[in-house]
């Protein structure tokens, strides 16, 4: 009887340390990454390097997520908005929508899927057959060569990956509109222009740069970690989207009160 | 000169090594045997600092081995892996040239390109495989190519961790007359580790046995045939019976 008590609470605490536990190795990790960020040496040629697999090679899976988001928000717009009729408000909605959450979250989540798991792979099996070891011993720390340029890269891209989303997501929404639900191209184009304003770009944008590093750091860190073998390399993997795909959804929440609310 | 004094480490309750002490003179490869999980993997780790020891020193040339000074000593510092460690996403040539590519010891693409060429053939492969990438390649000359990056920059120290694991009798014998050529004209300090007798006989000047985690023997390689050790009998005939308990 006791034990039945005594064994949830006990499964409780052992989550509660593994949890504060892996925040905390996590925080750490973050911040030696963040201090190898500023001190030399910085291999200018990884970066290119990443930005090239984790930025320009997200492009097209970002660019269809925005595509297909964006002529799916118009459609429901306008099928909510019949409601009460509101439907001329289409244009204007989906470029609040996109910009503000749906550009830099489903970017975010598509890059998670695409990149951390690929980064957590790769850094992983290179854990797993020595490569790690061998950068150490080859005078060249791993943190710096293969954890700094890629936290860069998609720190960088990811605002530019966003950007380029919401232009293709707005676009989704003008095709739709313009195509299916018989709005005018150029009223359509000046509503949307005329009621985005600055900082719904600037708040997307920068909630992308966040997201970015989150799976960047995820991937490296999950990979840093992973155990031996081919079970540990897949472990590794699942472990960085899950927690990146996570914390992306947490980090937006907490932008979104920070931007919008205070 | 290598020199470990009463090094210990453990990993939890498991001991891996406890309390081992011994000496590799300058220009001489000291080749570890013993079973596997005796803690030779582990001695090379700690020497590089991959792993810090729990207790004991480790010094070079006289000088302790210390997080401060470990940089300055891995400069002069090259490492054949047992799977070769190459980098999957660099070419051959890049590979070889890694540390003549960033690093105090960068030069020019062109001349780090020439020089890894230049090691590619001291190891016996052509210069056409300096653009391929090591999936390219079969085992053995991943584990030359790692050989040669071992040495591109011209190191003291260099450690050699199951070097003919994996590998067939013929490409074996390559490999260790690679190291033995090598060790001699370098001049270089060398420790391997292997459990391949053929290849004990073939690089080693001074050979030390670890059980336990402890030195059981060390001596010439000379006087391996002839140590009086039981252990020392029992593993190099490779018997079932003996000292060494076995899982059967």
């Amino acid at each position: 009887m006791s034990r039945a008590l005594t064994q949830p609470l006990a499964q409780l605490g052992r989550f509660t340390l593994d949890l504060i536990g892996g925040l905390g190795r996590v925080m750490i990790f973050t911040g030696r990454v963040v201090s190898h960020i500023l001190r030399p040496p910085f291999y200018g040629r990884e970066l290119l390097s990443q930005l090239l697999a984790i930025g320009w090679l997200s492009l097209p899976v970002v660019a269809l997520t925005a595509l297909f988001t964006g002529g799916a928000l118009a459609l429901q717009i306008y099928s909510g908005g019949a409601r009460f009729q509101a439907e001329f408000a289409v244009p204007s909605i989906v470029a609040i929508g996109m910009v503000r959450e749906l550009g830099p979250v489903l970017g975010g989540l598509m890059v998670a899927a695409r990149v951390s798991s690929s980064i957590a792979a790769e850094i992983g099996t290179m854990k797993v057959t020595e490569q790690i070891d061998a950068l150490t011993t080859l005078s060249t720390n791993p943190l710096k060569y293969l954890v700094v340029p890629r936290v860069l890269a998609a720190t960088v891209s990811m605002p530019i990956l966003v950007a380029v989303g919401d232009i293709i997501g707005i676009m989704g929404g003008w095709l739709v509109g313009t195509t299916r639900l018989e709005f005018n191209s150029g009223s359509y184009l000046y509503n949307t222009w005329t009621y985005l304003e600055a900082w719904d770009v600037g708040s997307g944008l920068v909630k992308g740069a966040a997201f970015g590093a989150i799976v960047a750091l995820m991937g490296c860190y999950h990979g840093m970690m992973s155990g031996r073998g081919a079970q540990g390399v897949g472990a590794a993997t699942k472990s960085a989207v899950v927690a990146s795909s996570i914390l992306i959804l947490a980090a937006n929440y907490a932008l979104t009160e920070v931007f919008f609310t205070s | 000169m290598i020199r470990l004094r009463d090094v210990h480490k453990s990993f939890g309750s498991n001991h891996v090594l406890r309390g081992v002490s011994l000496e590799v003179p300058k220009g001489q490869n000291l080749v570890v045997i013993g079973g596997s999980g005796t803690g030779k993997s582990v001695l090379l780790k700690t020497i590089l600092g991959l792993v810090p020891q729990d207790k004991g020193s480790i010094l070079v040339d006289g000088a302790e081995l210390t997080a401060a000074n470990r940089d300055d000593f891995l400069q002069t510092f090259g490492m054949l892996f047992q799977g070769g460690a190459l980098f999957d996403s660099l070419k051959i040539w890049e590979n070889v040239a890694f540390r003549l590519l960033r690093g105090p010891k960068k030069r020019p693409r062109e001349e780090a390109r020439a020089l890894a060429i230049e090691k590619l053939g001291r190891v016996g492969l052509p210069e056409r495989v300096a653009d391929l990438y090591p999936a390219e390649l079969s085992g053995g000359m991943q584990k030359r190519v790692s050989l040669a990056r071992a040495i591109a920059a011209d190191p003291s120290i260099i450690f050699f961790d199951e070097p003919t694991t994996g590998l067939d009798p013929i490409m074996s014998g390559v490999i260790n007359d690679l190291i033995r050529g090598l060790v001699t004209e370098m001049g270089a300090t060398a420790i391997s580790i292997t459990h391949d007798m053929t290849s004990v006989r073939a690089i080693a000047d001074q050979v030390c046995m670890l059980y336990q985690g402890r030195v059981q023997w060390l001596g010439p390689v000379a006087d391996l045939d002839h140590s009086g050790d039981p252990y020392v009998d029992q593993f190099i005939n490779g018997r079932p019976e003996g000292p060494i308990a076995t899982l059967r």
